[in-house]
């Protein structure tokens, strides 16, 4: 079974801090790393690659740093990493990136044949979540979004089944293969790696494909040219007020939360006598 | 079986990594093994480079390396609770090449650094804590990681593990570190604009300066504190070895605060922000607390060695000679075709021998009598001030008279053959 994953090298924006005077993301002050879902990607292809067998390859678009995004999946385990790089990708909206990527991944299903796509649910600079959508559209596969386990891959039937989740539960579904999925945290836990994953990523080189390296492609449809999409403006978001100290004995303060849950939070709504 | 090395470095500071370097620099497979995120992220000094051992390792790095300010003026100051005796060094020529020190970042340093032993071939691995060595009849044989599958061996291990060294503890090199023989030090990366910085300690754009401070900055106990200047952020510290601390009852926090807000200090960093916070412990134990340096397969380096000159804050530039040494030490050794403790000792003698060996041993003695009178610290330094102030206020008394005040000030409290005594000492002890 050969499954690619999708993968990103994003700003730790748990961290990252907003240019108070141009309101731009200043990338310098924080760390780049594998975008956290994209890893719970990988770590389910290296599981379904022990069940099944096969290779897990990863592809990434970036600058040359976005290297060492792919090394830490060699970390968990990948087999190999592609990073497709070049100026003309730069400034991609998730539309021209998911061109890109889709050309990259007919080169890469021509070359070993690919069974399963994987996607992180999104990437937490944008939250957007369409690349993973957008590559399945464009290659003509079915898209299977926010799933939280797989159920079931039969290779024979070439079919397989997956936990998706909804707004209210979850719901099961089955699709052909090859289809794409994109997962959310749920899905596994991201082991810590063994020591001979860390020594052969700490050797490993991805392999770089540049925009000649690809087949068929519309320059048009690349980075900034093949991007309509405008960020009119970017703030950070309103700080929360922080938390209110209730003072007084026990019993006032019990009152005065229960009084204050009720009022702001609604937490506690009655409606015709009844608590809802 | 897992995979084999020539050498095994624990520890990517700069101990470590010279000796990576240097092993693979001459053909040696290296592996480098860091707790860190990356080299440098736990790492932690004052942050003074010295320019001679980081140029024996690899010349000319100010050209690319990510330095701070070269440190043209040496401050010390004198401290008490509302003056200070101040003296210091200036000279352009160690603003301009080869320089003398400089102030560093330590996390952007050591990831350079530890890019640059990578770029020669040694491999890095990071997030990776080492449990043990793997001992096999009485031979350090490789280590053992926290990993999965996380054994992983080699002729030679390197300890580059820092001042608790963990590991050559548990080989039995050394006990548990007294409180004498560690300091305890707290300091702040405070951003400051260039322009203030400038201004403040009389510097132009690419020139730092370093101050060292005695005295109320440790409420006299043995210790220092000190204010360097980077580009755009100052490092404030102070630290005391831990027993002066237990003693004094100060809490280390507590005694930045006080630091940050002395009248003699607060001019110089109003409106800092405070960017980071760091604490650390110091090997300060000198000569006579270097452990065992070396075992069959097995040789310990830098911090983890006790190898700091507290007298004149030299560490950094002991532990880089310290893995140079080393990693030379285990290619002999290739040669002989035996890693042995015997061939390996050499790296003992040689250490013994150089600046290293010397300096500790003349200053075998200073911290210890430092801590044991503590009237150096304790009364000395206020006297200097009230010496100074005496002299120098103008209020008609002749200067004789002052002189003669200043003379009994000082036999007063310790008597004329007490002062002798300290002073004989003091002597002694730094001679």
């Amino acid at each position: 079974m050969n499954i690619l994953v999708c993968i990103k090298q994003v700003p730790d924006t748990k961290i990252i801090k907003i240019n108070p005077k141009t309101n731009t993301l200043d990338r310098s002050s924080a760390p780049a790393i594998l975008n956290p879902y994209d890893a719970h990607g990988v770590q389910e292809a290296v599981r379904l690659r022990k069940i099944h067998g096969g290779k897990v390859t990863v592809l990434c678009m970036g600058p040359p740093m976005a290297r060492e995004a792919i090394k830490k999946c060699v970390e968990i385990g990948a087999d190999e990493g592609y990073l497709i790089s070049d100026r003309r990708f730069a400034g991609a909206d998730t539309l021209a990136t998911s061109y890109a990527l889709y050309k990259a991944i007919q080169k890469l299903m021509k070359q070993d044949g690919i069974d399963l796509v994987l996607c992180g649910k999104h990437a937490i600079d944008g939250d957007t979540g369409q690349t993973g959508p957008g590559i399945a559209r464009r290659i003509g596969i079915p898209p299977l979004t926010n799933v939280i386990k797989v159920e079931e891959v039969d290779l024979d039937s070439q079919q397989m089944k997956v936990r998706r989740k909804i707004e209210k539960g979850y719901e099961i579904i089955q699709s052909k293969l090859p289809c794409l999925l994109t997962v959310e945290k749920e899905i596994n836990t991201v082991a810590y790696s063994p020591l001979p994953n860390m020594l052969r990523a700490a050797r490993y080189e991805p392999i770089v494909w540049t925009v000649d390296d690809l087949e068929d492609v519309d320059i048009k449809q690349l980075g900034l040219k093949g991007s309509p999409t405008i960020v009119g403006k970017m703030w950070p978001p309103a700080k929360s007020e922080g938390a209110k100290m209730i003072d007084g004995d026990v019993k006032k303060q019990a009152s005065e939360l229960v009084k204050h849950m009720l009022e702001k939070r609604e937490l506690f709504e009655v409606k015709g006598g009844e608590q809802a | 079986m897992s995979e084999k090395f020539d050498v095994i470095v624990v520890g990517a500071g700069p101990a470590g990594t010279s000796c990576a370097y240097t092993a693979a620099k001459n053909g040696l497979k290296v592996l480098l093994i860091e707790r860190g995120e990356f080299p440098g992220a736990k790492n932690v000094m004052g942050g003074i480079l010295y320019r001679k051992q980081m140029e024996d390792i690899i010349p000319e790095f100010w050209k690319e390396a990510p330095l701070e300010r070269p440190v043209v003026e040496q401050r010390f100051w004198f401290l008490d609770k509302e003056s200070m005796v101040t003296t210091s060094y200036k000279g352009l020529e160690w603003g301009k090449e080869p320089f003398n020190n400089f102030t560093v970042l330590r996390a952007k340093f050591d990831k350079w650094f530890a890019d640059k032993a990578v770029e020669q071939g040694a491999l890095l691995i990071n997030e990776t804590v080492v449990t043990e060595c793997i001992v096999e009849d009485g031979k350090v044989v490789g280590v053992r990681t926290d990993r999965p599958d996380g054994d992983v061996y080699a002729d030679v291990v390197v300890l580059a593990d820092g001042v608790n060294s963990l590991l050559a503890k548990k080989l039995g090199f050394h006990k548990e570190w007294k409180p004498n023989e560690v300091a305890l030090t707290v300091m702040e990366v405070m951003k400051m604009p260039k322009g203030s910085i400038n201004e403040r300690f009389n510097v132009e754009e690419n020139q730092g300066v370093s101050v060292e401070i005695f005295g109320d900055a440790t409420k006299g106990a043995l210790g220092t504190a000190f204010l360097y200047t980077n580009k755009d952020s100052i490092n404030i510290g102070v630290g005391t070895t831990l027993s002066g601390m237990i003693k004094k009852k100060m809490k280390p926090h507590q005694l930045l605060e006080d630091l940050k807000t002395h009248p003699m200090i607060k001019p110089y960093i109003e409106g800092a922000e405070s960017l980071e916070y760091l604490a650390h412990l110091i090997p300060e134990g000198g000569y006579d607390s270097i452990p065992k340096l070396v075992g069959d397969g097995v040789m310990v380096i830098g911090d983890a060695a006790q190898l700091v000159n507290a007298i004149h804050r030299e560490g950094s530039n002991m532990a880089m000679a310290s893995g140079k040494m080393a990693a030379e030490t285990i290619l002999k050794a290739k040669d002989l075709g035996e890693f042995s403790e015997r061939n390996l000792d050499s790296y003992r003698t040689d250490l013994y021998d150089s600046f290293i060996g010397k300096d500790l041993k003349k200053y075998r003695d200073a911290a210890h009598t430092f801590e044991e009178h503590p009237q150096y610290f304790e009364q000395y330094v206020p006297l200097m001030n009230r010496a100074m102030n005496t002299m120098f206020t103008v209020d008609g008394t002749p200067k004789w008279d002052k002189q003669k005040k200043i003379m009994n000030s000082f036999t007063a409290g310790r008597g004329k053959l007490g002062v002798a005594k300290d002073l004989y000492r003091a002597w002694k002890a730094v001679k």
